[in-house]
C-alpha cells in the first residue's frame, strides 16, 4: 500500500493516488495531522500543491506537520518516499533531501510539458527507464529553481531538464534527485499528470517513474516472501 | 520584548525578485546597480532579557524563519 499525504493546500493528492491505482498499486490518502502512517504502508508520496499556502517558504511549514515525524522515521528505516513538486519542496525543507527550491528565474509560474533526461535508471523510482532516456512530463510551479548544496554528489542527480528545456533556472538543469541512501526522491515535474492519456499530456511517460515505484514494492514484497519461505525451511 | 528579523537571500543566490525590481527602478531612471529582496519578520516574545531574546529568536531563525542554505538572517531587538 502506498500512502499519499494530504496537507492543507495539497491539490495533486487524488491525481497521485489515481495514477498509482491505475498502475496497479493500492493507494490511500493520509491526513497531515495523523501521527502515524497506516499499517502496511510500503511507500509514501508527498504530492504537489500549495501546502499551508506556501507561506514563509514553500514546504517550510509542512515539514512540521505531525505526519512528517512518521514519514521521517519511515525514511530513516529505508522506506521509499517520493516527493513531487511541493512534496519535493517539503522534503528539502525537512532535510530529507539536500538543497532548496527558490522562485523560478523568470518569476513566472510555468505550466507545460518539459523534456527530461534520465541520469540514473538504477533507483527504485526509475528502474523502468534506460540511462539517457528522454521523458516528457509536465511541470507546473512558481518556485522550482533547484539550488543544490555545493557538495552534492553527481550520483544523486536522477533527472535533468534536457538542453533548452530548463523551465525555472535550476542549477545544473537538475529536475530530480535522490537521497544519499537512495530511498528518498524528489522531483519538480508531475509524473501523476502523465499516466492517463485523458489528462492531455503529450505522453504517458509519468508511468516510467510511478510504475518503477510500484515495481519496487512488488519486488520488495517478493523478496520478503522468499526470505519467509527460506526461514520456514530452515526452521 | 520585540524583535525584528531580516532574512536575505545569500550572496550568489539568484534573486529573481531583486532582478525584477532592479529592472523596474532603472526603468524609472534611477541609477541603481543592484537590488536584493528579502523579508522582514516582526516578533513579540516573552524573554528574560535581551540575551535570552536573542538566543530564542536565533533558534527560531535556524529552525523555521530562514533556510540556512540559501538565506542569511539578522536580528534586531527593541528594548522599549
Amino acid at each position: 500500500m502506498i500512502a499519499v499525504v494530504v496537507f492543507p493546500g495539497s491539490n495533486d493528492d487524488r491525481d497521485a493516488a489515481g495514477a498509482l491505482a491505475q498502475l496497479g498499486a493500492e493507494a490511500t490518502l493520509v491526513w497531515h495531522a495523523d501521527e502515524q502512517l497506516p499499517d502496511g504502508v510500503e511507500a509514501v508520496v508527498l504530492p504537489g500543491g500549495f501546502s499551508y499556502g506556501d507561506y514563509l517558504r514553500c514546504g517550510a511549514i509542512a515539514r512540521f506537520a505531525p505526519v512528517m515525524r512518521a514519514v521521517r522515521t519511515f525514511a530513516d528505516d529505508g522506506g521509499l518516499v517520493l516527493g513531487i513538486c511541493n512534496g519535493f519542496q517539503v522534503l528539502c525543507e525537512a532535510g530529507l533531501l539536500p538543497g532548496a527550491l527558490r522562485p523560478n528565474d523568470t518569476l513566472s509560474f510555468v505550466c507545460r510539458d518539459v523534456v527530461l533526461t534520465v541520469e540514473r535508471a538504477d533507483t527504485p523510482f526509475t528502474s523502468r527507464c534506460e540511462p539517457g532516456q528522454r521523458l516528457v512530463i509536465p511541470v507546473k510551479h512558481g518556485e522550482g529553481c533547484y539550488i543544490p548544496p555545493p557538495d552534492l554528489p553527481p550520483a544523486q542527480v536522477v533527472l535533468r531538464y534536457a538542453a533548452g528545456e530548463n523551465p525555472n533556472g535550476s542549477v545544473g538543469e537538475i529536475a530530480g534527485i535522490v537521497s544519499a541512501a537512495g530511498n528518498v526522491m524528489g522531483l519538480m515535474p508531475h509524473p501523476e499528470h502523465a499516466v492517463d492519456p485523458l489528462l492531455g499530456s503529450r505522453s504517458t511517460d509519468g508511468a516510467y517513474v510511478l510504475g518503477s515505484l510500484v515495481d519496487s514494492l512488488r519486488s520488495h514484497a517478493e523478496n520478503l516472501r522468499q526470505l519467509g519461505t527460506l526461514a520456514n525451511r530452515s526452521a | 520584548m520585540k524583535a525584528t528579523v531580516f532574512v536575505r537571500p545569500k550572496p550568489g543566490i539568484l534573486d529573481p525578485q531583486g532582478e525584477a525590481v532592479l529592472g523596474a527602478l532603472r526603468h524609472l531612471d534611477f541609477a541603481v546597480s543592484d537590488v536584493r529582496v528579502g523579508r522582514v519578520i516582526d516578533i513579540e516574545l516573552a524573554a528574560e532579557n535581551a540575551e535570552d531574546a536573542r538566543a530564542q529568536v536565533g533558534r527560531m531563525c535556524e529552525q523555521l524563519l530562514a533556510n540556512p542554505l540559501i538565506e542569511s538572517f539578522e536580528i534586531e531587538l527593541d528594548h522599549a
